[in-house]
């Protein structure tokens, strides 16, 4: 499997705020191999959506920018495209289901409309066509086509992200972007929601990206994941490495404070510390102040990209042979 | 899948309560009408649901139907036309023949004030329509593209605003000279800043909202986002401010009249009705009563309407 959709290099995005230059992505490289479901995992503010933002190229600017790097899809610059060229890509090539169900519909139109819009904006269809296929996907996501007509009120939140899911894919994509789809909604329905996108991910043959901060859901998921920290990647790995044998000090810091099924444990072992104020990133490595293992070199020099093994890349001087493991 | 749980249960209490048999038709029926009747009611219905529960609103929602089928009915329901004169009674009080009595023309005041809704509603909505449309596009752009567009529109639309409406109004017509056509214009370019930072605020807080960038996420064009998605959404503040301008313009014009640049008579328009009243109030109060009386009435109407509307509109009384 050796065909790349998604190539991000040296990304960097930064935000102009009143508190000063906030630098919400940086030095961040992504790899996602085509059929492959990668998950992205980091704490709030970490810069998963930003990144996400920058592929559909959303960033709001103001008072966001993408200062610089690359992104190629299927070969394709998508940084160098135009206005008009990139509306072609959105919603059409890769789409996006959002956070939020309850606000990311249309308040004042039917969602048959909404999944409707999506077909119409990329493909030429006549009206009937369109709507055809918009209650094909309602039917599709496990909803009676019968309801095209009806507000995104009148449904309750598990439907909603199920429209969601239906205009994310009514043009089957190449890359679905998920931007955390089930945090909002309950436990059960949230396993209902992710056994129906991983469902349609496999009939569809979409790739998919995956934010989340439930390791759990990467577990069920993803193919592979990649771990974010301070708006960079500081571990990839395949699913199964990354759980097995975590790298990174922040990556196994994250498993250390899960609650083990195995173990009795009295108390969890959080990370010290809480994520850098984003507008004053300590120099060097960035999980240096938190990091058990820190020494004086970390604050110093920013980590390099080490391939520990194939396909395990993970950003720590640890690996560099620099720093001794605690 | 809740919904459909809660509607399967609803239907079953129904029968019950009904003493329907138990038959799956039976059952289906219920569910259909249950459902039918919820389903699809959008927005709009929710906020006519709550006005209609506003009797202050309907009421003025209802003067104002009456004084719409009198300026289209005008010819049927007056009794005389507004041009004849009847020199022999001039200034006549209220009488059997004249029921609002006669102007200094001798002119009948009913009909001259029937005719005379054509153009104070005329004036009003299509004033407010130069207005919503001008100012709603300048201030759609603005809100939603930002930045220097947005600089360059609104701060010439504070330099209009910095002018007295009235004031402006008064210039227009006096460069372009009176008639019903440049008042309508006059009245309504006084009024574009209004507009133009009303929906300018609405667009603002709507295209914050996640939709919105759900909306950019399938590959919607600006202008799609603007007219289907934003504009939609942020009608409520525009309604209830369009329908209070409705009133502020047919003021304005009878303002306009009344001092002589408005409607150029024969015209029947209540402001300058009232104008050529004046001299006569103390003889003949009629005469410039009653114009004065129905400004009121409709200005009345269109206010109570328009709080209504503000009031269904405003989610935070959403049960």
């Amino acid at each position: 499997m050796n065909d790349l959709l998604l190539d991000i290099q040296d990304l960097r995005v930064t935000y102009t705020t009143e508190e000063g230059l906030v630098v919400a992505v940086d030095n961040l490289d992504l790899q996602l191999q085509r059929g492959e479901t990668l998950g992205l995992v980091g704490e709030t503010g970490a810069g998963k959506t930003t990144t996400a933002l920058a592929v559909m190229q959303l960033v709001p600017d103001p008072p966001g920018k993408i200062e610089k790097g690359t992104i190629r899809f299927a070969g394709e610059d998508l940084l160098g495209k135009r206005h008009e060229e990139m509306r072609r890509v959105r919603g059409n090539r890769i789409s996006m289901i959002f956070q939020d169900p309850m606000t990311s519909l249309n308040p004042v139109l039917t969602v048959g409309f909404q999944i409707e819009e999506a077909i119409t904006l990329h493909q030429k269809l006549t009206q009937k066509q369109a709507s055809r296929k918009a209650k094909d996907m309602l039917k599709l996501v496990g909803i009676q086509e019968a309801r095209a007509g009806d507000y995104p009120h009148e449904f309750s939140g598990g439907m909603r992200q199920r429209v969601g899911i239906a205009m994310a894919l009514s043009c089957n994509p190449e890359l679905l972007i998920a931007d955390e789809p089930t945090t909002a909604l309950d436990v059960t329905i949230q396993a209902q929601v992710l056994e129906l996108m991983r469902r349609l991910r496999d009939e569809l043959g979409t790739s998919m990206i995956l934010i989340t901060h439930d390791l759990g859901v990467v577990a069920e998921v993803c193919d592979s994941v990649a771990i974010m920290y301070a708006g960079t990647v500081v571990e990839t790995a395949s699913t199964e490495n990354l759980f097995s044998r975590p790298l990174h000090p922040y990556t196994r810091g994250l498993f250390g404070s899960i609650p083990s099924l195995d173990e009795e444990v009295k108390r969890l072992s959080p990370i010290r510390g809480i994520m850098p104020d984003p507008t004053e990133l300590p120099p060097g490595c960035r999980f240096h102040p938190r990091c058990p293992s820190a020494a004086p070199i970390c604050s110093q020099r920013s980590p390099v990209m080490i391939e520990n093994e194939p396909g395990h890349r993970v950003n720590c001087m640890i690996y560099e042979g620099l720093v001794p493991e605690e | 899948m809740k919904t459909e749980a809660d509607n399967v249960v609803t239907a079953d209490v129904d029968e019950r309560q009904q003493g329907l048999p138990e038959s799956d038709a039976g059952r289906d029926t219920a569910m259909q009408v249950l459902t039918d009747t919820r389903r699809g009611r959008s927005q709009w219905a929710e906020v006519w649901r709550r006005l209609r529960r506003n009797w202050m609103a309907m009421f003025g929602l209802a003067i104002i139907i009456v004084i719409f089928f009198t300026a289209i009915f005008a010819e049927v329901i007056a009794p005389y036309d507004y041009r004849t004169q009847n020199l022999r009674r001039i200034a006549d009080p209220p009488s059997r023949e004249h029921l609002l009595g006669t102007d200094d023309l001798g002119r009948d005041i009913l009909s001259r004030i029937i005719y005379g809704a054509r153009v104070s509603l005329q004036v009003g909505f299509v004033a407010v329509s130069i207005s919503l449309i001008l100012g709603g596009t300048l201030g759609a752009l603005a809100g939603y593209y930002g930045g220097r567009l947005d600089n360059v529109v609104m701060r010439f639309m504070d330099v209009l605003l910095a002018i007295p409406s009235i004031l402006l109004a008064i210039a227009i017509v006096s460069a372009f000279g009176g008639g019903l056509v440049n008042v309508m214009v006059a009245v309504g370019i006084a009024t574009i800043p209004v507009y133009a930072r009303i929906v300018k605020a609405s667009v603002i807080s709507i295209k914050e909202q996640e939709y919105i960038e759900a909306a950019r996420a399938i590959g919607a064009t600006d202008l799609r986002i603007i007219l289907k998605h934003i504009l939609p959404n942020s009608m409520a503040p525009i309604i209830v401010q369009g329908t209070l301008g409705v009133a502020i313009a047919i003021l304005s014009a009878a303002g306009l009249s009344f001092i002589g640049l408005g409607i150029e008579p024969p015209t029947p328009e209540w402001g300058a009705m009232l104008s050529s009243g004046r001299h006569l109030i103390r003889r003949a109060p009629h005469v410039a009563t009653f114009p004065g009386v129905a400004i009121m009435i409709t200005i009345f109407a269109l206010n109570l309407l328009g709080d209504g509307l503000r009031d269904a509109l405003d989610p935070r009384l959403k049960q």
